[in-house]
């Protein structure tokens, strides 16, 4: 017998969807925060004393979280290659403005304050804010595309073609349920940076932050629901046509995809997906109490709760399909037809196995580790080696 | 060079990948060193060494930083600019990426912040060994990505699929113990090792010349020449190692890099220096040295090496082979069900040369319609550069020799000279700081320039591996890139700069306090220290 076949190939598409989702998740609930941070950075800190707090916060986190990110990436072109291949090149300008902002982020961090001039300073600072608010908006404004359909189609050759020009694809990008979408993504991560920031900063800092996530919290509930709605209405959904073969070659061609009235006819075929949003409102909702009441464990957790009901909803909804095409939905990405080999996925499954355990062991003990809040003492008296 | 869509993809990615490996090999060697001088500082609880880890700890981190960021780019660029290439063998190029990620990347980014900010948090030893996580789960990293480069130069454990139009993975472990990956990961890491000490012992003789910091710039000298002197060695033999599996893996790229045209009977000399024409098919005025390209490439006396006309013509089988294969995938994606047995024969026996047949695509549709002039221009497409190869490796080996004298001159000094180094040599350190740079880059050069035309060796041709994108949207974010990339290079160097100018934070007086306790430990046995209280 060989190896990989104790798991069959369906079965190992599933748990890469989960897996996919995991790392999403992942990402958001601890980059997350990074973002979030970043984009508050300038309004929540008035004098340098308060931004380096701020910074601080984050100062020896935010690598190994962003890692969530790029192993996002890594996983993705690993067990779903077709996705990876169009969904990076199909929006390549946003793809691009994503890593210039990511790629400022990292050198904001460590460069901002290594020297005294309050230009420099400030000039890193709102680096810090274009990579936290940038990127938030923008996943925002994928997945509102992705929920659309993304205007691509295959060539027999599984080559992807895109339709529009180069302007029309990112402008198009921007239309009014994606930017809907990015508002939510985005306010959603501004509420989750200041509950962190409520959680890790004091006093004047940490206020301002409550009041800010306050408002932004209830903005995320409002944009969500509405999100919901115009779903139901405004927006055709996909579905798979025919026999619908599970573990087949991963071939999207070999597929029959129709449109359908609604996205949310799965809440009908599937009810118990329904636990994802409420999930989310739930989580939402005691974030905003949270903030409010100066709750600063418990805030973080329910935000955490209302990021990961929010992004399940999503992937619960679409379920199987990942990147539907608006212009030939038979060359759709669904979980069954486009992810890697057998083979492939059991031996992505066996690294994952042994090292996501590690990482979650010794990510936990670095927080343990910091634990506690960042003071403006710890920043003065460390004035050469913090951020 | 014509604008088309390939080249500018090329040089897209030319850019980021030589401009992202400006910081990487620092990265590999410097965390090593770091860990070294911490390890030392351990085990004697000697203050300077404190100082020492600190001090190049914070360069390490200046540079981390832009290899962390340009690093971002390298992940997604192959889904946005090399899409079919991405689908096309994603299913094993893939693992070992997101392997890097788990394995290494987790490891390093997670620990990278301890090792800054932890120093007050935890004891001694928990910093030592975070320092040491950060080495490992850069040079992890390395391990990963060479494995995924590797396979792109000798791909093997993997075949065609004609149901899903993709290579598939047959095996992992052949991914994983690919020779040509393993000679690469050693011969990339110690050429960072060489580049860091190279980094270090320049950096200190400026100190030394300035008189600034002599004990601490001695110190770092040490460490410097024994683990440089180690990696400069270690960068040559896995270089050689290289050269043995390129003789059977890499067959073209080995013939380009020597220039040599035709095949030689064993054993081949190698030639020294010549001027290699492409028009003519001719080196001029090479000199050689008899047998020594014989030894290099099979290690023995009998086996021949081909030359590139061989291998042209090689080539031209393969392609006619290919269009076989090619034309049965047709009908067996034409009549998936029931596709004739002897279709399914014929696909599997040429199909290892189907790459070849996609080469045929960059001047028609349908390889199916190639004339026999169509062939051999195509077969002769397989020749990559050989002039820049030629002159590219001789510089790189050439630098690799010469860090192998200045590492042993220095550790000379060093352990039989009592750290004493005339003050030429001092210049010398500090002048040849961005020879390692220009050798590691010369090396990813001819790695990769010469494997064209192909992106995966032999299986996928970089005409056909990139995105469907406009001109426009290349040059715009090529421009963004350059831009970008060079005031971040800037801004990198002045940091730097800055920071080497200022110099390590000595605390004299608690490196004499210490030395005068370690004296009196030394001379007496009471056990009792000469101050009250300890400050250890």
């Amino acid at each position: 017998m060989i190896l990989y076949e104790l798991l069959d190939y369906d079965t190992l598409r599933v748990i890469w969807w989960l897996l996919l989702g995991v790392l999403l998740i992942g990402f958001a609930l601890t980059d997350g925060f990074d973002m979030g941070v970043g984009a508050l950075l300038p309004f929540v800190g008035r004098t340098d004393t308060d931004r380096r707090v701020i910074i601080n916060t984050v100062g020896p986190v935010w690598e190994g979280n962003q890692v969530w990110f790029i192993l996002g990436g890594g996983a993705i072109f690993a067990a779903w290659p077709p996705l990876y291949a169009i969904s990076f090149s199909g929006f390549y300008l946003a793809m691009f403005v994503v890593l210039a902002a990511l790629i400022l982020r990292p050198v904001a961090f460590k460069y901002r304050s290594k020297r005294e001039s309050g230009r420099w300073r400030s000039t890193w600072d709102w680096a810090l804010f274009i990579g936290g608010a940038v990127p938030a908006l923008i996943f925002g404004v994928a997945v509102g595309n992705v929920l659309q359909g993304v205007p691509f189609e295959l060539t027999p050759d599984l080559f992807a073609r895109y339709e529009g020009s180069y302007y029309g694809k990112f402008f198009g990008l921007l239309n009014p349920f994606a930017l809907l979408a990015g508002i939510v993504s985005l306010s959603m991560l501004l509420t989750h940076g200041a509950a962190w920031l409520s959680l890790k900063a004091e006093g004047a800092v940490a206020k301002r932050a409550r009041k800010i996530g306050a408002v932004t919290g209830a903005l995320t509930i409002a944009g969500f629901a509405l999100s919901g709605l115009w779903l139901m209405v405004g927006i055709d959904g996909y579905a798979l046509a025919g026999e619908v073969v599970t573990d087949g070659p991963s071939n999207p061609l070999y597929s029959e995809v129709v449109r359908t009235q609604s996205w949310l006819s799965a809440y009908a075929a599937r009810p118990w997906i329904a636990v994802a949003p409420v999930l989310g409102f739930i989580g939402m909702v005691l974030t905003v109490r949270g903030l409010r009441s100066g709750a600063e464990v418990s805030t973080l957790l329910w935000s955490k709760l209302g990021i990961f009901g929010a992004i399940s909803s999503v992937g619960l909804t679409m379920f199987p399909f990942m990147l539907p095409s608006s212009i030939s939905p038979n060359s759709s990405l669904t979980v069954w037809d486009s992810s890697s080999s057998h083979q492939t996925l059991f031996v992505m499954l066996v690294s994952t196995a042994i090292f996501m355990p590690l990482i979650l062991v010794y990510t936990a003990w670095v927080y343990k580790v910091l634990w506690g809040k960042v003071t403006e003492a710890d920043v003065t008296e460390n004035n050469e080696t913090a951020y | 060079m014509e604008l088309d869509i390939v080249e500018l993809s090329r040089l897209q990615f030319a850019m980021t990948a030589m401009y992202h490996f400006l910081f990487v090999p620092l990265t590999l060697g410097l965390s090593v060193i770091v860990a070294i001088m911490e390890t030392v500082y351990v085990m004697t609880l000697r203050p300077i060494w404190r100082q020492m880890t600190k001090f190049w700890g914070m360069l390490f981190g200046i540079n981390f930083a832009l290899g962390v960021a340009t690093g971002i780019t390298m992940e997604f660029q192959f889904g946005m600019n090399w899409s079919y290439y991405s689908h096309y063998v994603g299913d094993i190029f893939g693992a070992p990426l997101a392997i890097e990620g788990l394995m290494a990347f987790f490891l390093e980014a997670t620990f990278v912040g301890l090792f800054f900010f932890g120093w007050e948090k935890l004891s001694k030893v928990q910093h030592l060994v975070v320092t040491w996580l950060v080495a490992l789960g850069s040079n992890f990293s390395a391990l990963w990505i060479l494995i995924a480069n590797g396979w792109m130069q000798n791909p093997v454990g993997a075949e065609f699929n004609p149901e899903t139009m993709r290579m598939e993975m047959t095996s992992f472990f052949a991914v994983l113990f690919n020779e040509v990956a393993q000679a690469k990961f050693v011969h990339t890491v110690s050429a960072g090792y060489v580049t860091a000490a190279v980094f270090v012992m320049g950096v200190s003789a400026w100190y030394l010349l300035k008189g600034r910091h002599t004990a601490l710039a001695r110190r770092s000298i040490t460490v410097a020449a024994s683990f440089g002197l180690a990696g400069a060695l270690s960068v040559v033999v896995l270089g050689d190692e290289s050269g043995y599996s390129a003789s059977h893996t890499q067959r073209m790229k080995l013939a380009a890099i020597e220039g040599m045209w035709d095949t030689h009977a064993a054993p081949a000399p190698f030639t020294a220096i010549g001027f290699p024409d492409l028009e003519a098919r001719e080196t001029h005025y090479a000199i050689e040295i008899p047998w020594v390209m014989g030894l290099i490439g099979t290690r023995s006396l009998t086996e021949e090496i081909p030359g590139i006309n061989d291998l042209v013509a090689e080539a031209e089988e393969r392609i006619e082979s290919g269009i076989i294969a090619y034309d049965a995938l047709m009908t067996i994606r034409e009549q998936r069900d029931d596709t004739p047995a002897q279709i399914r024969e014929s696909f599997e026996a040429h199909s290892a040369n189907l790459g070849f047949a996609f080469l045929l695509k960059r001047y028609m549709d349908d390889p199916r319609d190639a004339t026999p002039e169509d062939i051999a221009r195509t077969a002769a497409d397989t020749i990559p550069g050989v002039a820049p190869l030629f002159w590219a490796f001789r510089v790189m080996v050439g630098l690799g020799f010469g860090f192998i004298a200045v590492m042993v001159y220095f550790f000379w000094r060093s352990s039989f000279k009592q750290q004493s180094y005339p003050r030429w040599a001092l210049r010398l350190a500090v002048a040849i700081i961005p020879l390692p740079w220009i050798a590691a880059e010369l090396g990813w050069f001819v790695a990769e320039y010469g494997r064209q035309p192909w992106t995966v060796d032999g299986v996928l041709p970089t005409a056909l591996s990139v995105s469907h994108l406009s001109i426009q949207d290349l040059l715009l974010t090529l421009a963004g890139f350059v831009t970008f990339y060079t005031v971040l290079f800037i801004v990198e160097i002045g940091l730097m700069l800055k920071y080497i100018r200022k110099g390590p934070t000595e605390d004299v007086e608690e490196t004499d306090a210490w030395e005068a306790r370690h004296e009196h430990r030394l001379r007496t046995h009471d056990g009792q220290g000469p101050f009250a209280n300890p400050a250890e």
